[in-house]
């Protein structure tokens, strides 16, 4: 007979070498399948790996794809080291998209107002409007314990019929479901923008935005870390009631923390409008909230993995669009999830066969 | 200790309904049961005595299928038999009410009731198990209505169901644990005439309680153990006083080797005045609690369980609001978030050393720095210096003997013992002007026990007082100054440096006096 006996304390090296396991079986789970139909397994993924990192242009295309699945797997995973289940990072990403949009067409500001003035202010709403989107969950969790994943799963429908409203009403762009397009005072710098000194950055479309997330990810890294905040979201989440008796006010944590993480989904939607799509649509988001779930558990919380994650679903992302009709990415990241949730089960348990001998303890 | 009283006769026909013979059952650290004898007879209520840790909730256990014992056989009707699971043992006829209830809230009491039933298979028929219920509050007093749901209803009532979910389970020996303790005082007249009439139909009840004058008022036998022993088997209660149980449940008081200095006390650094609270439950727990502890005083409170002294250690330490005051060292911090007490100079050894008074997953370093990490050296401004929490971390572990592999392991691998000595040592370490003590010992063995005495008394010489909150009476009388009665949210007696020949007295106290 085999069963599952609880580990001990699990060794250091484990938890990721088990993450690496569950993402090669993933890849060989998802060639027996691309095999049973009928395509050649190698020759695929070396098209994604050759459709992802090929050449400097493809590179920076992923670069693109992981900036906003950064920023996201960010909000995700620092919710989630509290144990608040923040599945509404989509929403926020609309609401922050629908934010930076909103000083461009709504503010009436004036034609030609300097990119200083407005890149800033761009972000600013961006991160409010994604932070307002968490807060609301968030307060509803602390003060009534409302569950928050249902709040933050129901709010991205009300973020992407928010978003449909405005792209399809008031803003337009001549019935269209999309606005028009951004004056360039609102584009966030790209590579491609230094093209005339430095040739080599011709054509790359790689934006400040992924700036942002890296300087996110170090501000986060630095605070889980190295900060007094960082050691009591540790507290919280491993025993809420040792950090109420800590002395922490628990409440306020789930509310500040539910509204840093929609500020940074909501920079994410910001950074998508202004520095990749330069117009808001209400197909903004091909779920780069909810791949951002998979990424902040494969990346096991930690920021900098986070990154790493982000880049290996951009290039998945960007892969789909050569390889579109069959599904194969999409088909890897539901395989990779699924094994990543059964790897967890294996840092917990270990696998035991034979009697049942430590279960009467 | 052996058994010191005569056994009672054995009675002639009937087999026993249920015997126990030499269980032992050892969990790691402590032997809970140590060749204990139980029996059973068909139609009589049997009371098992004991303090918290006694044994008497892991022997009940083992004769309900949810321990496997170690050694020993069980009998049922006078046939051997082997329990793998509750389901073993229900299909036996031997069922338990726990303290805490299995019920689906959701739920009717009828559908509780036809819960675990391997009958019927696939067509459910509400409608005869809605008889059977009422049958059964019609037969042995166990109102309460089939289709009521079961959030709807009081916790005596509740209780009521899961006694009912037993007996349509065909259960004929029903063990109830400390049934008495979630209820209030005309809830228990009401338990007592139930379980009087399903005596009298043939059902035999283990009452497990550790208050003694309901004991003497419900059984037809006694049984009281100590320490995993049996202390006296199966006593009549005819002729038996509170003080006899007490001195058989307490003991002796065992000689442990403690240095005690004689310390005057100073100010006055802790002041309960007329304190009010609830429980979790929303009941009032403290009615107008009211005691002062000085430095360099140990004050115990002896009370029974549910009588207020946890939500006093909450309120005093800022985690349960209350009315009144609290002060602490001069400040005045009742209702006030936990950080102020913090901050006043409390120190609390939680009652639930895992669940509260640590962070299971998280390391020693970050479980040894739970005080000390708002102030320098370890703060500086918002970052938290690593180097110098480590410093910390391997100080404590050092002075405090904490045995563990290094100081980045998860405080879970820990034993029992040493997780208590890392809370002392986070705790005495952040010099506590009040250190709030509760149950510091439950669930240790000897040689732990007392390194954390010498630990308080430690404690204590240096000038800290110290709110010892036990139900180990030995305890309070090796330790306290001292001891404070709490019997329901009030304190009511107050015994200035008990000794051994006080034990009778306090324990008539905990139990509500000579009412």
């Amino acid at each position: 007979m085999i069963h599952l006996e609880p580990r001990g304390q699990p060794p250091r090296w484990l938890s990721p070498l088990l993450t690496v396991a569950a993402v090669v079986v993933a890849l060989v789970i998802g060639a027996v399948v691309l095999a049973l139909v009928g395509g050649d397994p190698l020759k695929s993924y070396l098209h994604i790996v050759d459709a992802a990192f090929g050449d400097i242009g493809v590179l920076s295309d992923t670069l693109v794809k992981a900036t906003p699945l950064i920023l996201t797997g960010l909000a995700c995973a620092l919710a989630f080291r509290m144990r608040l289940w923040n599945i509404g990072a989509e929403g926020q990403f609309l609401l922050g998209a629908w934010g930076a949009s909103f000083v461009v067409l709504g503010l009436g500001l004036p034609e030609g107002t300097p990119a200083i003035v407005l890149i800033p202010a761009m972000m600013l709403a961006g991160a409010l409007a994604g932070a307002i989107w968490g807060f609301i969950p968030g307060i509803l969790r602390a003060r009534l314990g409302v569950n928050e994943i249902i709040t933050t799963l129901m709010l991205n429908y009300v973020a992407l019929a928010w978003v449909q409203f405005w792209v399809f009403g008031p803003w337009s762009e001549g019935g269209f479901q999309q606005t028009a397009t951004f004056p360039r005072e609102a584009w966030l710098p790209r590579l491609t923008d230094f093209g005339k000194d430095i040739p080599l950055f011709s054509g790359l479309t790689t934006h400040v935005g992924l700036v942002f997330a890296l300087i996110a990810t170090a501000v986060g890294w630095v605070v889980v870390s190295r900060t007094r905040w960082g050691y009591e979201m540790r507290l919280m989440g491993d025993n809420a009631a040792a950090a109420r008796y800590a002395g922490i006010d628990i409440r306020r944590y789930i509310v500040v923390i539910f509204a840093i993480s929609g500020a940074l989904a909501g920079l994410a939607g910001m950074s998508e409008v202004a520095g990749s799509v330069h117009r808001l649509q209400d197909r903004i988001s091909p779920g780069y909230g909810f791949t951002a779930i998979i990424i902040a558990y494969l990346a096991h919380l930690g920021p900098w993995r986070v990154v790493v994650a982000s880049i290996l679903f951009g290039a998945l992302i960007l892969a789909g669009r050569e390889i579109q009709p069959s599904g194969v990415p999409a088909m890897i990241q539901g395989i990779i999830l699924f094994c990543l949730i059964v790897a967890d089960v294996f840092t917990r348990y270990r696998v035991v066969a034979g009697r049942r001998a430590a279960a009467a303890a | 200790m052996t058994a010191t009283e005569p056994s009672a006769p054995r009675t002639g026909s009937l087999p026993l309904a249920l015997e126990a013979r030499g269980i032992v059952k050892a969990f790691p650290g402590v032997l809970a049961n140590d060749h204990v004898d139980f029996d059973l007879r068909p139609g009589e209520v049997h009371a098992l005595l004991g303090e918290n840790g006694a044994g008497k909730s892991t022997l009940m256990n083992v004769l309900a299928g949810l321990y496997r014992p170690d050694e020993g056989a069980i009998r049922v009707d006078g046939r051997e038999v082997e329990f793998r699971s509750p389901r073993d043992a229900i299909a036996a006829g031997i069922g338990m009410v726990h303290q805490h209830f299995t019920l689906v809230p959701s739920q009717t009491v009828a559908e509780n009731a036809l819960l675990g039933l391997d009958r019927p298979r696939f067509r459910l028929d509400l409608k005869h198990t809605e008889a059977q219920v009422a049958g059964l509050a019609r037969d042995v007093r166990l109102h309460v209505d089939p289709r009521a749901r079961i959030w709807q209803l009081s916790v005596g009532e509740q209780q009521r169901v899961e006694i009912i979910k037993l007996l349509v389970q065909g259960a004929r020996v029903l063990i109830l644990d400390e049934p008495t303790a979630v209820l209030a005082p005309q809830e228990i007249a009401d338990l007592f005439a139930t379980l009087r009439s399903m005596v009298a139909t043939g059902t035999s009840v283990v009452f497990i309680s550790h208050k003694l004058g309901e004991v003497l008022s419900i059984a037809d036998r006694i049984t009281v153990m100590r320490g995993g022993l049996v202390t006296a088997a199966g006593i009549a209660p005819e002729g038996v006083t509170r003080a006899d149980l007490a001195r058989l449940m307490v003991g002796r008081p065992v000689l442990e080797q403690l240095k005690r200095i004689e310390v005057e006390p100073g100010r006055l650094v802790l002041k309960v005045d007329e304190v009010h609270a609830d429980s979790d439950r929303g009941v009032p727990a403290l009615r107008g609690a009211s005691l002062e502890v000085h430095a360099g005083e140990i004050v115990g409170i002896a009370a029974v369980a549910g009588n207020g002294q946890s939500e006093l250690a909450h309120v005093i330490t800022g985690l349960r609001s209350c009315t009144g005051r609290v002060t602490i060292d001069g400040r005045d911090v009742a209702g006030r978030p936990a950080r102020e007490a913090i901050a006043a100079g409390v120190g609390h050894v939680p009652e639930d050393r895992a669940g509260v008074g640590s962070a299971p997953n998280l390391s020693l370093v970050d479980n040894l720095i739970l005080r000390a990490f708002r102030r320098p050296p370890l703060a500086r401004g918002p970052m938290l210096d690593d180097g110098a929490a480590r410093d910390k971390a391997e100080g404590l572990r050092e002075a405090y003997a904490i045995s563990a592999p290094t100081i980045d392991a998860p405080v879970r691998i820990l034993s029992g013992g040493n997780l208590q000595r890392l809370i002392l040592a986070r705790e005495i370490d952040s010099a506590p002007k009040v250190l709030i003590a509760v149950q510091p010992t439950r669930g240790l063995d000897v040689g732990a026990i007392e390194g954390v005495h010498q630990l308080l008394l430690d404690l204590r010489a240096k000038g800290t007082g110290i709110l010892l909150i036990s139900e180990e009476l030995e305890e309070l009388l090796a330790l306290a100054d001292r001891v404070l009665v709490m019997y329901e949210g009030r304190v009511t007696a107050n015994f200035d440096s008990p000794t051994g020949g006080d034990v009778e007295a306090i324990g008539l106290q905990m139990t509500g006096g000579d009412a």
